[in-house]
């Protein structure tokens, strides 16, 4: 071993109770900001989760545009006597066209026309009202995993089912509703349809739950009147909803059609999350920060104390870098040992975390181990490390051996 | 004899709290396999002249020659080379590392230096031990020695790279007499039979007039 190393790891050992404060700091800082960040990316993914069960990334429609006011002293102005402003209407036209030019997009996985309708849930004298969703149903499944929310019935039996329907569990409760039961459904142009429960699902919202339902795209363009080509919404999966965002501006550039991204819709909560964001990153990055000054502490302190060794090293022929080696060693020794210490103790406490039960729309705990932070803590925490014994190392480097061995 | 030593008009100022010249014009040698004693009162620039002399203090005007080799203007890191292969020190008090023991302490110079082996380093470090008597210390952490047996590993520790040169500010200051013979007694025997070179600050007349030759030093300059 290299002498500057053999002193190092003396200095470290010769003094185990501040070494091993300023391990436990280090300890302590680490496993709290992996586990902090851990929690907040598993914070974004639930409240994505839940997002992408009714929201896709990007959703193509025809915004609605209201007709101009005619401007005074047109020549129609005169023909028009009380002018109303009427919205246009809000078809995509030629939707198949545009669903091609759509899927051709690289970026896009998945794309299905939707038709939403609002309907009147009727089953003898109860009625609630709700809306209703027409899918195509292996396209939307694909889309919102709408299977693996489901808690009774088939979701496959839609397909072969034209008038069958899937309702949320408050709906299938409030209206006493089992599989195999018939619900008729007023729609807002006034038909009335009978269908029949094919399966019951429960997203935990229970807003969605007691109002939503998924009907075939043919029943609901029949609620409307409508005919096949009928459809409001273009709905579309990308591969990284990250970039939704871009890739809806590229959508609207190219169909014509107002293509929204999914954060654009839920601004409300990126807000919410950006802000988690910020508090969490700056609490777990003060605690270790606070950590790198319990080695700079302590660094300096040893720094005080051995200010002779140090001297007489220097007279003996140790150079500048030579003991600032020997004290960013000690630091990167503490560092390390800490960082260690700090990924398993942030393991242990996500993996109790994971079992605990919180119920309600997010379940279990919504923490899991993320590479990244673990990662990313173990980087900044060594960075930090070396930083605090990196400032008295250059101190002690700089000590002049004359004026301390001339006393 | 050659010279070892050498200095060529060493002038120093200090310029806290006013500007004062502490050493004038001094041009002397140091021959090999000398033992030479620097004395003089408190003030007199004998203490700052052997800082000079070993390199550590380069804030002077003049030239000095270590072994033929004009030294003054390396940089730090090729003084530190040098002092680590050409120089040993002894200081007043002995500045081993407590946490180490006897013979760790008299490695380290060579370890530093890097040109043995550990094993061979080791060796080395027993014989040295050796001379001084010691070697049965030789494992116990330095702190537990007493302050004669302390200031002999120093001088172990100060032989360890068999320097061109050793140098010592009060080597004996604070030892009682006994103990201050038995330093004495181990720099004229490693002078009269190992040929080594030594040049000690001392304020003990007896130290001095035992020696080969002393230089007295008053007001910054060389009396004889």
């Amino acid at each position: 071993m290299n002498i500057n190393n053999t002193i190092a790891k003396t200095y470290i050992f010769s003094n185990k109770k501040l070494t091993g404060v300023a391990v436990l700091g280090v300890l302590l800082g680490m496993s709290v900001y992996i586990f902090m960040n851990s929690l907040l990316v598993g914070f974004d993914k639930s409240s994505n989760e839940s997002i992408f069960r009714n929201t896709s990334h990007i959703r193509v429609y025809k915004d609605d545009e209201i007709s101009k006011v005619l401007p005074k002293n047109s020549p129609e102005d005169f023909i028009i006597i009380n002018p109303k402003v009427v919205p246009n209407n809000t078809t995509i036209i030629n939707p198949k066209m545009i669903l091609e030019v759509i899927l051709r997009q690289k970026e896009v996985i998945v794309a299905t026309p939707q038709v939403n309708t609002s309907v009147f849930y009727n089953n003898g004298k109860s009625q609630i009202s709700g809306l209703s969703v027409g899918i195509k149903p292996d396209e939307a499944n694909l889309m919102y995993n709408i299977k693996s929310f489901m808690v009774d019935g088939n979701f496959d039996l839609l397909k072969s089912t034209p008038s069958g329907i899937i309702i949320g569990s408050g709906i299938s409760a409030k209206m006493n509703l089992a599989i195999g039961d018939n619900i008729n459904l007023t729609s807002s142009k006034g038909i009335n349809r009978n269908f029949k429960v094919v399966g019951i699902f429960k997203t935990n919202n229970s807003a969605i739950d007691k109002t939503k339902s998924y009907i075939n795209l043919a029943a609901s363009q029949q609620l409307l009147k409508e005919g096949n080509s009928y459809i409001t919404d273009i709905n579309v999966n990308v591969n990284d909803p990250e970039l939704a965002e871009q890739v809806a501006t590229k959508l609207t550039q190219i169909t014509g059609y107002k293509a929204e991204g999914w954060k654009q819709a839920n601004e409300t909560v990126m807000a919410t999350n950006k802000m988690r964001k910020m508090i969490i990153t700056f609490v777990s990055l003060t605690i270790l920060l606070v950590a790198g000054f319990g080695i700079y502490n302590i660094l300096n302190m040893t720094v005080s104390q051995k200010i002779n060794d140090i001297a007489i090293l220097k007279a003996m022929g140790f150079k500048g870098k030579d003991v600032i080696k020997i004290f960013v060693t000690q630091a990167i020794s503490i560092g390390v040992m800490g960082v260690i210490g700090g990924v398993m103790m942030a393991t242990i406490l996500i993996t109790i975390l994971k079992k605990v039960y919180l119920g309600g729309d997010i379940g279990y705990f919504p923490i899991d181990y993320e590479p990244q932070k673990f990662l990313q803590g173990v980087v900044i925490g060594l960075i930090i490390t070396f930083f605090a014994g990196y400032i008295p190392a250059k101190k002690a480097a700089n000590v002049d051996p004359v004026d301390i061995l001339r006393k | 004899m050659k010279a070892i030593l050498k200095t060529e008009n060493v002038d120093k100022f200090f310029y806290q709290p006013v500007e004062f010249q502490v050493l004038k014009n001094i041009e002397f040698e140091v021959k090999k396999g000398e033992l030479l004693s620097m004395i003089g009162k408190s003030g007199s620039g004998k203490s700052t002249l052997l800082y000079i002399l070993s390199t550590m203090d380069t804030d002077y005007k003049g030239k000095l020659f270590i072994d033929n080799q004009l030294v003054t203007g390396l940089s730090k890191d090729e003084l530190a080379d040098l002092r680590n292969e050409k120089i040993g020190f002894v200081f007043q008090f002995h500045y081993l590392l407590a946490e180490f023991s006897c013979l760790q302490n008299v490695m380290i110079p060579a370890l530093k230096l890097g040109k043995l082996p550990k094993k061979e380093i080791e060796e080395r470090a027993y014989q040295k031990l050796e001379i001084l008597g010691l070697q049965d210390q030789a494992l116990k952490p330095a702190s537990k020695l007493s302050g004669g047996q302390q200031q002999r590993v120093a001088i172990a520790r100060a032989l360890i790279n068999d320097p061109l040169i050793i140098m010592g500010d009060e080597p004996t200051g604070n030892l009682d007499s006994k103990n201050t013979d038995i330093v004495f007694d181990i720099f004229q025997d490693l002078t009269r039979n190992y040929g080594q070179t030594i040049i000690a600050v001392t304020h003990d007349d007896d130290f001095a007039k035992k020696s080969d030759r002393i230089i007295e030093m008053k007001d910054g300059q060389i009396l004889k």
